[in-house]
């Protein structure tokens, strides 16, 4: 896919920020991610046009980190952190609490496009485990009810067409 | 407790992230004003003088890492080469949640820290790497960064010193490896985060060629206090060799988990008193004293200080601050295999013996957690890790060897019992399980 006027021109506004083209990747890839909810060869070929890249160079960056998916995603992604502390505090059975009410697996997303599972590494919130991260909101210190709840919410926000898990980009809430 | 809250005093309080507070309440910029009139050697004198030491794991000599950039590199052709400060913000190790503590909650002390550190190594621009995780934070951060410009303590001519500095922040994404100063040199280069070999080192070659110096997020927001309150108090609250207060993260199955700022001077096991104790008053079986890269301690040798050197003289080390606290119902081999799971996902792959090594590890844990151990893959896990540690490009691969040697070494009985017992019977927790997702009614 093409990138969009809006990427382009958040792109050029960092442009002088630094020297040169090839650290502008990290931060295009970010806004493709953002916008598209993952990166396709096509995207990737876009970003090579734009910042004078070849592909290749693209294609082993984006490979390299995990917050760049290289396949569709479900709308809302639950990332669980099952790393030590969140598991000491029980961070696998509230995966496999949402995998029950999901009906899929970690690493799935649901037939309808709407849920990914996923189980990622520490997210820095150690102190407040379990941690989920919902797309890019964290809720900690997180239990089997509260979880339930921030599905069903949710499917309805998805439903009423309002943005999940994106509130540090909501005007008014945050600075 | 004697000593001053360095970093934490004002956490508690409404909107203390903001300019206005930090002006009014916290002494803001006043550091800064401090150290403009002072000459930059004069500023690295006083912060060699106050010991402190790099909180981002490795503990280096901050004053003596200021020190090592060039006072005016030239390049080629003799044109005078820029100089970057890098700060690293890309928080990762597994039980370390302190830097993501300071951004939200002091950040103009982290930017009047770099402010100052700029003037001290000659740079103009600095560059905050956040780990692509924190969205909130890095908004904050960016706020912060938007007030502080608008003051005039960033941009042109800081306060009328003739001074320039400006901060810019660059999101990683989702590499625990851009942890790592080269690998998040790399990665700000908008490539692959993958470290490189050293030398030569990030101040005659580091980011984008260029002399550059990377400093820990609380490493920076504990030079304010310094230039303001002076290096002997600063010193004087640590040990001999390592000067300050320190943030400590203090998780897993402790009654009162968070971030607690402390002496280095306090033991270990003074610290999980302070935290309140073990969870449910069960008994302590292992602690994790400085992050998922530190080798862990038994229960019987908490009574370490939390100091670099004595935690380095107890064989194990203080890195990240990251405590993390094990109860007698864990197994050591599965707590471990959490552990070895995710350096096997983390590697970034460029040496064969982390690559594979990392791999081999985790499978062969998993292989005696499954009942298919024998006795002499515990001579193995010590092969290989021998095999690992200081053999490759960065320390990702000695930091592999932490857990997975001290849990075999310490606890030696336990890999015994599975391989004895055909693998862990995880029946009662199993049995919580289904309480838990029934209870809920799923
Ligand atoms: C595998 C690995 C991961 C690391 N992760 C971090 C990190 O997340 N944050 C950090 O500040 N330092 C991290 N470090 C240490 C940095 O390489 C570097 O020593 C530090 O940022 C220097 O800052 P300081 O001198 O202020 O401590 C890591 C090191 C290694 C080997
Ligand atoms: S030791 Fe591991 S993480 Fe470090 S450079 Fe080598 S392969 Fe990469
Ligand atoms: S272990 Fe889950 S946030 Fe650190």
């Amino acid at each position: 896919m093409a990138l969009s006027q809006q990427v382009k021109k958040t792109i050029d506004a960092i442009r002088s920020q630094f020297p040169t083209e090839q650290a502008l990747l990290i931060p295009l890839l970010h806004e493709i991610q953002n916008e598209q909810g993952w990166v396709s060869l096509e995207s990737m070929r876009a970003a090579g046009e734009f910042l004078n890249l070849p592909l290749s160079k693209v294609r082993e960056v984006t490979s390299f980190y995990t917050m760049f998916k290289l396949a569709p995603q479900g709308k809302v992604d639950l990332q669980f952190c099952v790393n030590i502390s969140c598991w000491l505090n029980g961070a696998e059975k509230l995966v496999a609490c949402a995998e029950k009410k999901l009906g899929i697996k970690c690493g799935e997303t649901s037939a309808d496009g709407k849920f990914t599972l996923s189980e990622v590494e520490c997210l820095a919130s150690c102190g407040t485990a379990p941690v989920l991260q919902i797309n890019q909101d964290y809720y900690e210190n997180l239990t089997a009810p509260q979880l339930y709840q921030l599905i069903e919410q949710a499917e309805k926000d998805l439903a009423a067409n309002k943005p999940v898990g994106k509130s540090t980009q909501q005007p008014g809430v945050w600075p | 407790m004697n000593h001053d809250l360095v970093l934490t005093k004002h956490i508690h309080e409404r909107d203390c992230d903001t300019l206005d507070f930090y002006l009014n309440k916290d002494q803001g910029y006043k550091a800064l004003e401090k150290a403009l009139k002072l000459k930059p050697a004069e500023i690295i004198d006083e912060v060699k003088k106050s010991n402190l030491r790099g909180r981002g794991g490795a503990g280096f000599p901050t004053g003596m890492k200021w020190s090592f950039m060039p006072a005016n590199p030239l390049d080629a052709k003799g044109n005078v080469k820029p100089k970057y400060l890098v700060c690293n913000a890309d928080e990762g190790e597994p039980g370390t949640f302190k830097d993501r503590l300071i951004m939200t909650k002091t950040p103009h002390k982290m930017i009047e820290g770099m402010i100052i550190a700029g003037h001290a190594i000659g740079s103009n621009k600095g560059f905050i790497y956040i780990r692509g995780e924190f969205f909130k934070e890095t908004r904050i951060v960016q706020k912060a960064i938007d007030e502080a410009m608008a003051k005039g303590y960033l941009g042109k001519n800081i306060l009328g010193s003739g001074f320039d500095f400006e901060l810019v922040i660059y999101k990683g994404a989702g590499a625990y490896i851009c942890g790592e100063e080269t690998a998040l040199l790399n990665s700000l280069e908008g490539k692959r985060g993958e470290p490189r070999l050293k030398p030569p080192f990030p101040a005659m070659v580091g980011a984008y060629s260029m002399p550059s110096c990377v400093n820990n997020v609380e490493t920076f927001a504990a030079v304010p206090y310094i230039m303001l309150e002076g290096s002997e108090k600063y010193a004087k609250m640590g040990t001999e060799r390592s000067g300050g207060t320190r943030l400590f993260c203090i998780s897993g199955q402790i009654e009162k988990p968070g971030v607690y700022e402390l002496p280095m001077t306090m033991s270990l096991r003074e610290m999980i008193d302070h935290a309140g104790g073990v969870r449910g008053g069960k008994k302590l079986k292992a602690v994790i004293p400085g992050g998922a890269s530190a080798p862990m301690l038994s229960a019987d040798e908490i009574d370490v200080k939390m100091d670099f050197d004595s935690l380095a003289k107890a064989g194990t080390m203080a890195g990240s601050g990251g405590i993390i606290v094990i109860d007698e119902t864990v197994s050591i081999v599965e707590a471990t295999y959490t552990l070895l799971k995710f350096y096997e996902h983390e590697s970034c792959g460029q040496c064969s013996q982390c690559r594979e090594g990392s791999h081999w590890l985790a499978r062969m844990f998993k292989r005696i957690l499954d009942g298919g151990g024998t006795n002499d893959d515990l001579d193995y896990i010590a092969k290989i890790c021998g095999n690992m540690a200081g053999q490759t490009i960065c320390a990702f691969a000695d930091a592999v060897t932490g857990p997975a040697l001290s849990s075999v070494k310490k606890f030696r009985h336990e890999f015994e019992e599975l391989i004895r017992n055909g693998g862990l019977h995880k029946t009662s927790h199993q049995e919580v399980n289904k309480q838990t997702i029934e209870g809920a009614h799923v």
